[in-house]
């Protein structure tokens, strides 16, 4: 087995970890203000959509960022609308946003798009290797010869990191997430924090949706998210909801996931379903495993109602 | 008058609720024609076609049984749970489950009679399906882990154990596609009427009939109500809120199983890799729909069934894709949430506007001056809420 065809792996891999990590950063926002989002598949499925559709229509991959983040953010809101302002079940819309995502992609990918080698071609993202280090050797080609969306996940993850844990708009949303009454006696807008992470949560999805379209595919296919918003999900959770371990989890899921695309050409001789499944059953041990010690944001799923408008 | 208002009031709130019910309903079909419309299909030409191929002919009512009836086994899942307070959004995986089971009991069993075969088979299937809800509902119980989590988790689980066995160890020797030999004649449900049709309908009939026994007439059903509207009040009623726990889940996923098993007996004959349109998804659906009543489910699953057989139909005419129903479904779903958490408050106030026109008219029959409807209402309504 040569060098290259590991270093193509590794680097196959940082690319589909990226979108998972772009979409769990998501869910993790959502996740800590205490919505839990089991709609990320459709949110996904919508934002590459429409990067495809923005792509198309602009004639540059930027426009097609622009409309799959675009795409994310209004789903987004009509998830907080639903599930915030009306106070609606969050698992049950979650599911339904998975069935409306699936079926308005698939309706309109086909009649706007069209099918099979007419289907109209996008601009797709090109990689962007860093200068001087995209030369190196080994780190060059592993780390440094992506696109844009692929820098921009792992960029994301200090970031996200350092808002969260360190500004007063993350403490408000891990407040809002723990214990909502409590953060609205202080003062703190839970309903409006609650918007703003479902509106992150969307952008974030319809950037990784993009990342799948128009990074990575270069086309919309039926369903092409294909269980990873999912896998998203799980990421937050076997990350503990830190951004630190949901990037662990992106990684190992999306180096999972480059070895079920490429197991053949690596000469490795276990069933492919075996690595797919792996993220699913490690997320369940991990849930099972953790619980007691850590666990999911307090108030997750539980929508609130403030004081002013309870009576 | 204050028993007459309350149960005027409650028929009346039946029915602003079916009104209701009806109006979400009609909202979905039109968000559907507007999706349509915007894809550049003309709903005038669809819709039509959609309802002839669910029920415009004895055909057609016969698919949309056909259809119905996994439906109706997995909205009985989702219910199952929902009335325990537990969330089992896991009915996809529970249907392979239960049809791997059911697959490999009709494959692997010596050969026997059909009266021994297909309940045998039956059972395992349910078997499959209950060992995937009782998963999540082990770990629930034991470790506090969120079966809404586990049970996603499952249901890609139960997909790929099924891919890994119809292209593995089940696959058939013979042919090329991944998928396991057809299953012996004596373990597959009786065709009905010389059509699709299948003796499954009546399995589905009946595990309604069981649910609803179960949910509203025994002891047990009684508890699992108790921990689904209280959980704490249930615990420390000394009720086994964690052994059911696990029972119920593992009920419901045997509910999903046998789903799973009765496609593959009454439709399939034979496992195969992603058959099931989202037959677990749809359940969900369903049972909102149908108010998580096991009886409820029934008429639901006919519409649902209706929905998904007039699609094909729809597809096959107009071009327009099958997913048309994901929207529906997803919009129905979205409103009858909306209907439920945002609009209780508006149904109250019809209701009570109703009630005190009534009151209004009879009070004036009566004469009883001096009495304005308004106060009429609120008396019906104090009433209401005294009896």
């Amino acid at each position: 087995m040569s060098a290259d065809v590991w270093i193509n792996y590794a680097a196959a891999a940082i690319r589909l970890s990226a979108i998972v990590l772009l979409a769990s950063l998501g869910v993790l926002f959502m996740a800590r203000s205490g919505i839990l989002n089991i709609g990320m598949e459709g949110m996904m499925l919508i934002g590459a959509l429409a990067a495809v559709l923005g792509s198309a229509a602009g004639g540059s991959a930027w426009m097609g960022l622009a409309a799959g983040a675009a795409a994310g953010c209004l789903i987004g809101l009509l998830f907080a609308f639903l599930v915030v302002t009306t106070g609606a079940d969050q698992v049950i819309i979650g599911t339904a946003l998975n069935l409306l995502g699936l079926g308005v992609t698939t309706v309109f990918g086909r009649s706007l798009l069209g099918m099979g080698t007419e289907a109209r071609q996008a601009v797709s993202l090109q990689p962007w290797p860093v200068p001087l280090l995209s030369d190196l050797p080994v780190v060059g080609p592993l780390l440094f010869q992506h696109n844009a969306l692929t820098y921009l996940a792992f960029l994301l993850l200090p970031a996200v990191s350092l808002v969260l844990y360190r500004t007063n708009w993350g403490l408000s949303v891990r407040a809002v997430g723990e214990h909502p009454l409590a953060a609205d006696t202080l003062g703190v807008r839970v309903h409006r924090i609650r918007y703003q992470c479902c509106a992150i949560g969307g952008v974030l999805a319809g950037l990784a949706g993009a990342a799948l379209s128009i990074g990575i595919l270069n086309q919309f296919t039926e369903n092409m998210v294909a269980g990873r918003g999912f896998i998203a999900l799980s990421a937050v959770i076997f990350g503990r909801w830190t951004p630190g371990g949901t990037a662990a989890g992106s990684l190992l899921f999306g180096a999972a996931d480059a070895l079920q695309l490429r197991f053949q050409t690596l000469g490795i001789e276990i069933p492919y379903q075996l690595l797919l499944l792996f993220p699913y059953v490690l997320t369940m041990l991990a849930l099972s495993w953790f619980s007691g010690r850590t666990r999911a944001p307090a108030a997750t799923a539980m929508p609130y109602k403030s004081a002013a408008n309870r009576a | 008058m204050g028993d007459k208002g309350t149960a005027r009031e409650k028929a009346l709130l039946l029915l602003v609720e079916a009104l209701f019910y009806a109006l979400a309903l009609a909202g979905a079909l039109a968000a559907g024609a507007a999706v349509m419309a915007a894809a550049g299909i003309s709903p005038w030409s669809a819709y039509p076609v959609l309802w002839e191929g669910a029920a415009g002919s004895a055909n057609s009512i016969k698919e949309t049984l056909v259809k119905a009836t996994p439906l109706l086994l997995t909205g009985l899942a989702y219910s199952f749970a929902y009335r325990c307070g537990l969330f089992n959004i896991g009915a996809e995986g529970q249907l392979y489950a239960g049809a791997l089971a059911g697959t490999a009991a009709a494959l692997l069993l010596p050969p026997l009679p059909g009266w021994l075969h297909l309940p045998l088979a039956l059972l395992c299937g349910m078997a499959g399906g209950a060992l995937w809800g009782g998963i999540a509902g082990a770990l629930k119980a034991g470790r506090g882990a969120s079966e809404i989590i586990n049970t996603i988790m499952l249901n890609y689980v139960g997909l790929y154990v099924v891919s890994y066995m119809v292209t593995g160890p089940l696959r058939d020797a013979g042919g090329s596609l991944p998928q396991t030999a057809a299953i012996p004649l004596a373990a597959e449900l009786p065709r009905l009427l010389g059509s699709r049709l299948h003796a499954g309908v009546f399995v589905a009939l009946g595990a309604a009939l069981i649910a609803y026994l179960l949910l509203h007439r025994s002891a047990w059903g009684y508890e699992i109500r108790s921990a689904g509207s209280n959980w704490r009040a249930a615990e420390v009623m000394g009720m086994p809120v964690r052994r059911n726990t696990v029972l119920v889940l593992m009920a419901s996923g045997g509910f999903a199983g046998l789903a799973g098993w009765v496609e593959i007996a009454g439709v399939q004959h034979r496992l195969l890799q992603n058959f099931s349109p989202g037959f677990g998804y749809d359940g969900i659906a369903v049972a909102l729909l149908g108010g998580a009543h096991p009886l409820g489910n029934i008429l639901s699953a006919l519409l649902f069934g209706g929905l998904r057989s007039g699609a094909n139909a729809m597809q096959r005419a107009t071009g327009a894709s099958t997913s048309l129903v994901y929207v529906i479904q997803a919009v129905l779903i979205i409103l009858l949430l909306c209907n439920r958490y945002w609009l209780a408050g508006v149904k109250r106030t019809i209701v009570a506007r109703l009630v005190g026109q009534r009151s209004a008219e009879q009070s004036g029959h009566s004469g009883q001056s001096g009495q304005t409807g308004q106060s009429a209402a609120i008396d019906s309504k104090l009433g209401g809420e005294g009896a």
